[in-house]
């Protein structure tokens, strides 16, 4: 957030620097099941953001002392890979993954159905390829697609973007430069359906009528995103669509048979 | 049966089922009193009520489901058994056709044994104990284990057992089906890797357009070849 920075960001034209307008979001390509060892995973891009998310479990939760007895934990572990951004990121957990970790479980948490499958754990690994702002909604629209993949009893599907100020505009989807030059930076995932909010972060600030704009514009957003990501599982799973044999329903002694 | 359970839709988490009128089976989930989808999976209606069969997901055990476990450790009264979920099941020493003496365990069972069992009880924070007492039931000895999805242990198993009966006659293998989607196979060395490679393509093609029509070709070709 450089603050009043007298970087020109947007034109005259309201045309941003990677030439979209002020409410216009990044190109974005979802695919799920990209992963054969993991129960579930999705690759999104956004922009130049690339984000890999893979799902295991629900398994038996491993420290023993973190199983509850009456729903399953959802463990999400964000990851910046090395070679992510321009200066090598030193590889490990740090302050910022860490906190992105917890705020992306939180939110995942709130929309699995944990009560189906107490003493268990969801894994989550969010996994950055290559970042250029806004990594963390990225990492939750592949969290989520990632986990409808695996099978897993879901409320919604969670669709995220980020929303911020440059230039005394509100603008829709900051890229890098929006975001390291820009004056504020507000990410929000929610559920389409009800209007729930489970994410929403503010670094920098927002009159309450730029955060009204802002909200309505990622509200809006985020049901493109939904779609998109609607789109990727149908993609997936397009054989099954239409052209699927009746289900054979056997009797329960029909299961075990010998020759 | 009426037109509805005919129609094979893709829901996702979230989608709309029903607006009311039906009742929420398994699967959804109920807002506003509207019926969801809670995964994704295939629309299915019976007698009322709305369903989602899933497509993948992990085992959960139910009692009097019959599985094939794996015995991963031993106590001095019973045996842990890994049944392929995300809950290991204890095996009490009352709960196996053989009278064991306290401590004397390991000699019936031992770590990395097959056992054909049933799920006897699944409590509310999903505690599963099962059972080897009753007909059938039994280590198995030999033979091979494959695995796929549960979900897809129906299409396996074929209408009234047709796909299976139709592996078994070709391959000439036993062929055990545990509801957790382990498979345990004997036979020819051969054989087996026929009936494997046949499972195989129906795990895959589970909710694919003809899919006995095309085992049976499978079966058909590897068979014709040999002769």
């Amino acid at each position: 957030m450089g603050g009043n920075s007298d970087m020109k960001l947007i034109d005259e034209n309201g045309i941003r620097i990677d030439g979209r307008k002020v409410d216009e979001l990044r190109p974005m390509k979802i695919e799920a099941g990209v992963l054969k060892s993991a129960d579930g995973s999705a690759y999104v891009e956004i922009g130049k953001n690339k984000v890999l998310a893979a799902v295991y479990g629900p398994r038996e939760c491993h420290p023993r002392h973190m199983q509850n007895p009456a729903k399953a934990i959802v463990q999400c572990k964000y990851n910046m890979i090395s070679f992510s951004v321009s200066d090598r990121k030193r590889p490990g957990p740090d302050r910022r993954s860490v906190e992105i970790s917890k705020l992306i479980s939180e939110a995942m948490e709130y929309v699995v159905f944990t009560e189906n499958y107490p003493r268990t754990s969801i894994d989550v690994y969010i996994e950055v390829l290559q970042a250029n702002a806004g990594t963390r909604c990225a990492g939750l629209v592949a969290a989520a697609v990632a986990l409808a993949d695996a099978g897993i009893p879901m409320k919604d599907l969670v669709p995220a973007v980020a929303v911020g100020k440059v230039n005394d505009q509100v603008v829709l989807d900051l890229n890098k430069e929006e975001d390291n030059y820009g004056q504020a930076d507000l990410p929000i995932a929610m559920i389409p359906r009800t209007g729930e909010v489970l994410l929403m972060q503010m670094d920098g600030h927002l009159t309450q009528a730029e955060f009204d704009q802002a909200l309505e514009m990622g509200v809006r957003a985020c049901h493109e995103i939904y779609a998109l990501q609607k789109d990727a599982l149908r993609r997936r799973y397009a054989i099954v669509n239409g052209e699927a044999e009746e289900e054979p329903k056997e009797p329960a002694e029909d299961v075990i048979e010998e020759a | 049966m009426n037109n509805e359970s005919m129609t094979r839709e893709l829901v996702l988490p979230g989608d709309l089922l029903d607006d009311g009128t039906m009742k929420p089976g398994e699967g959804t989930f109920v807002s506003d009193g509207k019926i969801f989808a809670a995964m994704l999976g295939i629309k299915s209606v019976k007698s009322n009520f709305v369903n989602v069969i899933p497509l993948g997901g992990r085992y959960i055990p139910a009692p009097g489901d019959m599985i094939i476990g794996k015995v991963i450790d031993i106590g001095p009264s019973n045996w842990l058994v890994d049944i392929f979920s995300p809950y290991p099941a204890p095996l009490h020493v009352n709960e196996v056709p053989w009278r064991v003496e306290f401590g004397d365990t390991a000699r019936y069972l031992s770590v990395g044994d097959t056992l054909l069992a049933k799920v006897l009880s699944v409590d509310e924070t999903k505690r599963v104990q099962v059972t080897m007492k009753e007909q059938g039931l039994r280590k198995l000895q030999g033979g091979q284990i494959v695995e796929i999805s549960h979900s897809k242990v129906p299409r396996v198993i074929g209408k009234n057992g047709s796909m299976i009966q139709m592996i078994k006659t070709y391959t000439n293998c036993r062929i055990f089906i545990g509801q957790n989607g382990r498979i345990w196979m004997d036979g020819n060395m051969e054989d087996m890797v026929h009936a494997m490679q046949a499972i195989k393509m129906i795990d895959e093609g589970a909710q694919t357009l003809k899919l006995t029509e095309r085992v049976k070709e499978f079966l058909e070709s590897v068979y014709r070849k040999e002769e």
